[in-house]
Formats: C-alpha cells, structure tokens, sequence
C-alpha cells in the first residue's frame, strides 16, 4: 500500500522528467556550451583550449559587428515603438463597436500568420524599384517617382522595419484587444457620469490600465526582434553590401560559413544577454505580483 | 463507365508493372560503397556526376548520393561539419582549395598519394591545381576542374550593333560604357552582392597591379601591399564601375544578371566561367552570340579555383574503393564529360579540347600560357586564395565599399584592419 501511495506521489516526477530533461540538455546545456565554446580558441571545430576573452575583444573591433548592433537598435527600437503605438491604435478603433468587427480583426491578425520568409519575400517584390512600387509608379505615369529605399544602404534598415512592422502589428492589436476587453467598464460609466473627455478617458484611465498588456507586447517584441534572421534574409539578404546585417545573422555567418565557431559563440552570448536584459526584470516583475 | 474502368484497370495494371520492373531493378549490391558528399544538384551538373556513379559501378563499387543542394556549398558544409563532428564522415565531400587544406589541416583526411604516382598526377597537373591538392607532401584531394574567375561576357550583337568592341583595359571600359550608356543600355549587369562585387576587385586589382601584385596582396597577405597607393587605385576603378551598373543591383542573383545580357538588357557581364552554363540553357552559343574574353586589365592572367573531392580516412576494402573513386574522378574521359558540361576546363591537362566550345579552349590555352608566366593565381572568391575567415573579411569590406559613400583610401585602411583582425 505504501509503495503504491509513493508511486502516486513521484508521479509527477515522472511525467516531467522526460520534458525536463529535453530542456535541460537541449536548451540550458547548449547554453552553457556555447559559453564555454565562446572563451575558447575553436575554428571549424569546437575546441577546448581557453584563450579567456578574448573572442570578446575580437567581437567588439570587428565592423560588421557594429554595423549589425547598430542596425539592431534601429530595427529593435523603431520595430516594438512603431508595432505597439500602431497595434494600440488598431486595438482602440476596433473597440468602438464597430460592424463586423469580426472580420477586420481576422484581417489585421493574418499577417502574423504568414513566415517571416513570405513577409520577406513579399516586401522584397513591391520595394524592389525595377518590378515593384516605384515600377508601378512609372507605369502610371509618374517618371520622376523614386522609391529606393530597398537599395540605398542608409536606409536599407527601415524596409525591414517597415515589414516586421506590418507584421506585428496585428498581433500587438490582438493583446491590447483582450486588455481593452477587460477594462472594468463601471469605472468607464463612472468617468463618464463625472464628464471626462474621451481623451482623458483613454490616457488616464483605460492606456495605465493596460499596463500588463504593454508588458507582453514588449516582451514579445523585444524577443522577435532580437531573433529575426529570416526577415532580414528574405527581404535584403544583409545588403545592400552589409548595411542591413543584424546580430542573428553575424551569428550565422562566422559559425557556420566563415568557420570561426568560437566568435559566432561569442555574439550568440551577446545577443542571450540582451534578451536576459529585456526578460528578467519582467519576470521579476511578475514574479513580485504574484507574492504580492 | 466502362471506358473509365478500364482506364483505372489499365492503371493498375500499369502500376503493378512498374513496381515489378523497379524490385527487378533493385540496386545490385556491392561488395563495397562509397559516400559521397557534393553540390552538383542541378539538371546539368546531376547528369555529369551521374557518368561517375556509372564508371565506378563498372568496377563494382556502389555509389551513395548525400548531395546537399544550395547556397553554392554552405549548406552542405554545414551537414558535412555535422556529420564530421559526430563521428561519421563520409567517404569523400567536394570542396574548394583552401577549404582542402583547412580540413587536411584537421587531420581527418587520408593519402592518396599511391593513385597519384600509378596515374602520374603531378605530371598532368597545373602546379598550382597540385600544390592545392597536397597537404604536407601527400595528397589529400583530387582535383575535377578548373574554373576560370576572370571572363568578361559580353552581348555580341550589342556590340555590333554599335560598331564597338569587348574593353581590354577599365579605360576602354569606361568609354565603352558611356557610349551604352547613351544610347540607353545597361553597360554592366552586377548582382549587388558581396561575392560578387569581390569578383570585381580581383579584376582591378590584377589590372592595376599585375598578377604579381595580386599575388603578394591575397595569396601572401603582404600587409604592405594591402596597405598601398595600388590598393587605393583598385578600389578607385571598382567605385567608378558603379555608374555602370542599373539601381536594380543590389541583392540580384548571378544568373538572373547573366540572364540580363543574354536577352540584350545589359551589354556585359563580369562572372567566371559557370555562366556559360546559363548561355547554353538560353540556347545561345558562347563565343558567337555571347563574346568571352578576359576581364579587362588581366589578360595573362587566370584567377582560377577548383572542385576538389577530399577524401576522408579510411581502411581495408572501403580504403580501395576510395582509390578507385580517386582514379576515375582523374581519369580523362571523365574529366572531358564533366566539363563540358560544367563550363569549366579539365583539372587533366592531358585530355584534349577538341570537343569543347571557342571559350574553354581558349581557357585552355590561355592557363598554359599562364603557367609559363606564374601568373596562375587563385581566386580569392572561390576559395582558391585564403580560409573562409579572411575570405569574409574581405567581403565585408569590398560590400561595405561598393554600397557607400567611403572613400577607395578609408576602404583600404580598412582592408588591412580586417584582414589583420582576421589572421589573428
């Protein structure tokens, strides 16, 4: 009898051990070994001779690590801004009972059905200035138009804003949806009944009641951000040149075509501690909620 | 009805035929196989590899396909190192010239240097082709072809059509270019993309400098001839062929700018010898209605690289069936159906060019006449001259360069940068 009540009682154990173990190995192990992989002298293969930091140094003299940290910042900052303020938008003119409200919502969330690969691919065609809009423009009639954002390094970056934006978007206007949906409405009638603007409404009592929705959109986000790599690939394959290289795609390139394992090691290390950055203090936050 | 069953009976029927013949022509076992792992995966280049598969099932070694399609290699590299890693090599991989040495360097591959001496493959070989073949004394890797970097394709009836001719020098470039360009033709299809611009800093810096100075630059890594004033001239040339090319550049694929020129869009197009396999595709001939002649400026020249298989280590009976791929993969016949169909020329020099088109042969004569002047160098972009890490690097910069505003003197400051980062 006893053995069987502690059977029932490791059986939890064992029905998390196999997923834990997955886990364990296949994301916190590789965590680790990339870390150790990073301090080490590696080229084509791993190997265990440790030079410290120094891939660390070489990481941060390198240009095209640069150019792709700065082009994070741009696509990362402009990306979760230009998502969230849009999404937020979208979310609040659903909301205003709107007619088939149904149907606009299906058609502002398919986006994030769609890869990031058929996004990109898309977004290639109509800014690509010989077949897409600045072709279309000309065949209006209007020959002077010029749309070369796709091919012009400085600006290069912000096609893939503009398409990751696209994207989010809808997802960003889904979340704060659900938020909106769950504002306690005896305090709308109440600001109502005490003649408060629609404005003030919004800003000072439905956006701060949000606040949890803002968390996960960031997360989000941030997250997608940081890990895009098939967006940039489809859209400008890192060009033109290399003003459009991101960190996931630096990563990429030293470990696997450049055969420098332990530098690619090194800014896969960077990049997991930006996302720490982004998720920690949310699930520290959270975290303190719930205690509370 | 009636008809429609009998159809779906002939179907069956025809079905269960089929499957009959297939059991019936199950591969015959080998005593021995190999593995091979490769990138030939397209229509022409499939049916090339295929004449091997048969050649060496004559002598009753059995062929394993592991092709891995795309990305000129990276993909296969990728599985290759994979498996490698694990423990599980293949028999043998294709592979480029540095990346042989990068590999025998590893200690993974074995000798085939037996085969070599019973076929006399240092006496058929292009020094450079058998120097890139060896590691240490012995060697590692057998050679298929050479592939020529530094070809100047040009649209013939373009030309004629405006009583011109294809530019020896970046001069005649330059004047040529500016009168297509009057008359509303793209002089120069380029795909905007890294290797593809670095294909264009090879030809300037040969034209500028001569092939001793590409040389000492990036077979050498001569810090000093990195750093020089021709250093700056040849990035100088490759900024000015920007005005040349159309804005819808950037981020094109090689064939789709071969196919520019093939359909009369643009008027020429620097590329190596494998754009002769989409002339052929396009039923055009190359020598006649696409003109080939070497990139401008580097005449005597042959910036070449070369497919290699490497053969990893191996013992007892897979150990002869590895020598016998190694030995038909050299063998002439082999060799002269392979490239004509791969655009390249033979590795062999001792199969003869009477079968191929006007433009392998004149590579063909044009390679002797190199090796005489030790002007045969290797192409940094196919491998031939540095490790995919300083490769890169001068990727980096050559990209970087092409696609702004920085000045030819900025660009070579920061060549020699990268190229020091890289080494290190």
């Amino acid at each position: 009898m006893s053995i069987a009540k502690r059977l029932r009682g490791s059986l939890p154990l064992f029905v998390m051990a196999p997923s834990l173990t997955l886990i364990g190995v296949g994301v916190y192990g590789f965590i680790a070994t990339t870390f150790v992989l990073s301090l080490t002298s590696s080229r084509m293969f791993p190997k265990f001779d440790f030079v410290g930091f120094d891939q660390y140094v070489r990481l941060f003299s390198n240009d095209r690590w640069h150019i792709a940290v700065h082009n994070m910042v741009i696509f990362g900052g402009l990306y979760i801004v230009l998502g969230t303020l849009l999404g937020l938008l979208l979310a609040i003119f659903i909301d205003q009972r709107i007619r088939a409200e149904g149907f606009f919502r299906t058609v502002y969330l398919y986006p994030m059905a769609l890869s990031f690969v058929v996004t990109g691919v898309i977004w290639q065609w109509m800014l690509n200035p010989s077949l897409g809009i600045e072709k279309l423009l000309h065949d209006w009639g209007f020959v002077e138009a010029k749309f070369r954002w796709l091919v012009d390094p400085e600006w290069a970056i912000y096609t893939v804003v503009i398409a990751g934006v696209w994207q989010v978007t809808g997802f960003v206007m889904a979340i704060f949806l659900a938020g909106l949906r769950g504002v306690d409405t005896e305090i709308l009638k109440a600001a109502r009944v005490d003649g408060a603007s629609p404005w003030k409404t919004y800003t000072r009592i439905i956006i701060p009641a949000l606040r949890p929705a803002f968390m996960t959109v960031l997360v989000v986000e941030g997250n997608l951000a940081i890990k895009s790599y098939d967006l940039v690939i489809a859209l400008t394959k890192g060009g033109p040149g290399i003003s459009t290289e991101l960190p996931s795609t630096f990563m990429y390139s030293t470990t696997f075509n450049r055969n420098d394992l332990a530098l690619g090691a090194s800014s896969a290390v960077i990049m997991l501690m930006t996302v720490a950055a982004i998720v920690i203090p949310y699930l520290y936050m959270e975290l303190k909620d719930d205690k509370r | 009805m009636k008809q429609l069953k009998q159809l779906l009976v002939g179907k069956v029927q025809l079905a269960v035929a089929v499957a009959t013949l297939t059991v019936g022509m199950a591969a015959p076992s080998f005593a021995e196989d190999v593995e091979v792992m490769h990138w030939w995966t397209s229509g022409g280049e499939a049916e090339a590899i295929s004449v091997l598969k048969k050649a060496l099932e004559g002598e009753g070694v059995g062929w394993k396909d592991a092709a891995v399609a795309g990305g000129g290699g990276a993909a296969a590299m990728t599985a290759l190192k994979a498996r490698v890693t694990s423990g599980n090599p293949p028999t043998a991989a294709q592979i480029g010239l540095m990346g042989l040495q990068e590999w025998a360097g590893e200690g993974l591959l074995g000798d085939l240097s037996a085969t070599a001496e019973k076929q006399s493959w240092v006496k058929d070989l292009p020094p450079a082709v058998m120097e890139g073949a060896k590691y240490e004394g012995k060697f590692v890797g057998v050679p298929f072809n050479i592939h020529r970097a530094n070809w100047l394709w040009s649209n013939a009836k373009i030309f004629a059509d405006n009583g011109l001719t294809p530019p020896t020098t970046w001069d005649e470039f330059f004047a040529v270019g500016d009168k297509l360009k009057g008359k509303g033709i793209i002089p120069l299809a380029l795909g905007g993309e890294p290797w593809q611009e670095t294909i264009l800093l090879e030809d300037t810096i040969t034209a500028v400098g001569g092939s001793d100075f590409y040389r000492k630059a990036f077979l050498e890594l001569d810090m000093g001839a990195l750093g020089s004033e021709q250093m700056v001239k040849a990035f100088e040339t490759l900024g000015k062929i920007r005005d040349y090319i159309d804005p819808g550049a950037p981020g094109r694929a090689w064939n789709d700018a071969t196919s520019m020129v093939l359909t009369g869009k643009a008027a020429m197009q620097l590329m190596g010898d494998w754009a002769k396999g989409e002339i052929v595709k396009a039923k055009l001939v190359p020598g006649k209605d696409i003109l080939c002649t070497p990139a401008p400026g580097t005449a005597g020249a042959y910036h070449f690289n070369v497919d290699y298989f490497m053969m990893f280590k191996a013992e007892g009976s897979h150990l002869d069936a590895q020598m016998k791929l190694a030995a038909a993969i050299m063998d002439p016949s082999f060799q002269e159906t392979f490239n004509m169909v791969k655009g390249s020329i033979p590795a062999n020099t001792a199969v003869k060019g009477d079968k191929f088109d006007v433009c392998a042969q004149q590579a063909m004569k044009d390679i002797q006449e190199s090796v005489a002047k030790n002007a045969l160098i290797g192409a940094l972009q196919g491998g031939a001259a540095q490790s995919a890490r300083i490769q890169g690097a001068v990727q980096d910069v050559v990209a970087n360069f092409f696609s702004s505003s920085q000045s030819a003197k900025d660009a070579v400051a920061a060549l020699v940068k990268a190229v020091a980062d890289a080494k290190s």
